[in-house]
């Protein structure tokens, strides 16, 4: 497997994994207009990640395309940043969890649009279109609820604090990141972390929330290590595929 | 969660450039940022607008449908306002 393959795995993973998750939400949503907003974000994860996933197959030269790797893929073989597997929980939850990768794609989209690679640059400076109406959606929110009512506060506080931890996965430099930088394909992850961190901070700043503390922590679900919530959203999203390969109407 | 339900917005989208926003439809939504959303997301799915008007169903007044009467019938028999006693020369094509 190139460094390449695997770099253009974990964005595409990432999206597919968030979209599948929010996903989930379409007919529980808590009113009728939420259910399409978050139906539109799934589906513009999903519409990202197929365009990454196609040209994945491609780099790897196997004959794998988009539908296959996102089917027939097993759980070590994903390599989405594991804080998109973790649950939904209830709205405020999905909402903080949306901000948090919402800003690091915002930024990760911004850089990759320069990216030596005319592919990956593509993609993304389409999705950076995307992503800032999304990332307009997830803050939109998170002001609302965290200013909003004393339960509304404290629910989405608690998910901040129980979330905060998988994002330092998302600046965590291992040696295809550093190959991709070196080679101009990707940026600096470290370099993307101070604006992604501001970014945040004027969120939780309106939305009178506090920043958790940062612990030494991290899953590297981009290196295959997941949490075991990965597993059952791969046995749904995957399971008309198993059972009936190749099957299309 | 409270049990009120959120405020009702009525929703305007322009289709293009130069031409008015039209009414499309209603959304609920807690705050007129939020209605611009939903109104986003409900209504410009396949590119129906280029720009949003979100406004308070309740800022809305309204005419008396039982008013009708008084408001629109003495317009009926006024033809003479509407400009269909002029001849209108041959060489004009696009009236």
């Amino acid at each position: 497997m190139t460094a390449r393959f695997q770099y253009v795995l974990r964005l595409a993973d990432t999206c597919l994994v968030l979209g599948q998750r929010l996903g989930e939400w379409v007919g529980h949503s808590p009113a009728l207009e939420e259910d399409l907003g978050l139906a539109n974000l799934s589906l513009d994860l999903i519409g990202q990640a197929r365009l990454l996933l196609t040209y994945a197959g491609e780099l790897e030269g196997r004959g794998r395309g988009e539908d296959d790797l996102a089917m027939s893929r097993d759980q070590s073989d994903f390599l989405n940043l594991a804080l998109v597997e973790q649950p939904n929980g209830d709205f405020g939850r999905t909402i903080v969890r949306q901000l948090l990768v919402d800003a690091f794609q915002l930024e990760l989209y911004e850089a990759l649009q320069r990216s030596a690679d005319p592919r990956i640059a593509e993609v993304a400076a389409k999705a950076l279109k995307e992503t800032r109406y999304h990332f307009r959606y997830s803050a939109g929110w998170v002001v609302r609820l965290g200013d909003g009512t004393e339960e509304s506060h404290r629910r989405v506080q608690g998910a901040l604090d129980e979330l905060w931890r998988f994002t330092r996965e998302f600046f965590a430099e291992d040696e295809i990141d550093r190959e991709m930088a070196a080679a101009g394909i990707g940026p600096s992850l470290a370099q993307l972390q101070p604006r992604w961190q501001a970014r945040i901070d004027d969120v939780l700043k309106e939305a009178t929330l506090k920043r958790p503390a940062d612990v030494p922590y991290s899953w590297y679900g981009k290196r295959g290590d997941h949490s075991e919530h990965l597993g059952y959203l791969l046995a749904e999203m995957q399971f008309l595929h198993r059972a009936y390969p190749g099957a299309s109407w | 969660m409270t049990d009120q339900e959120w405020p009702l917005f009525e929703v305007f989208i322009r289709p293009r450039s130069g031409l008015e926003h039209k009414h499309v439809g209603s959304v609920h939504a807690a705050d007129a940022r939020m209605a611009i959303e939903h109104a986003r997301d409900v209504y410009t799915r396949r590119q129906e607008g280029v720009s949003i008007w979100v406004v308070k169903s309740n800022d809305i007044s309204a005419s008396d449908p039982s008013e009708a009467e008084s408001l629109f019938e003495p317009a009926r028999d006024k033809v003479y306002r509407h400009p269909t006693f002029y001849a209108i020369p041959d060489e004009v094509k696009n009236l």
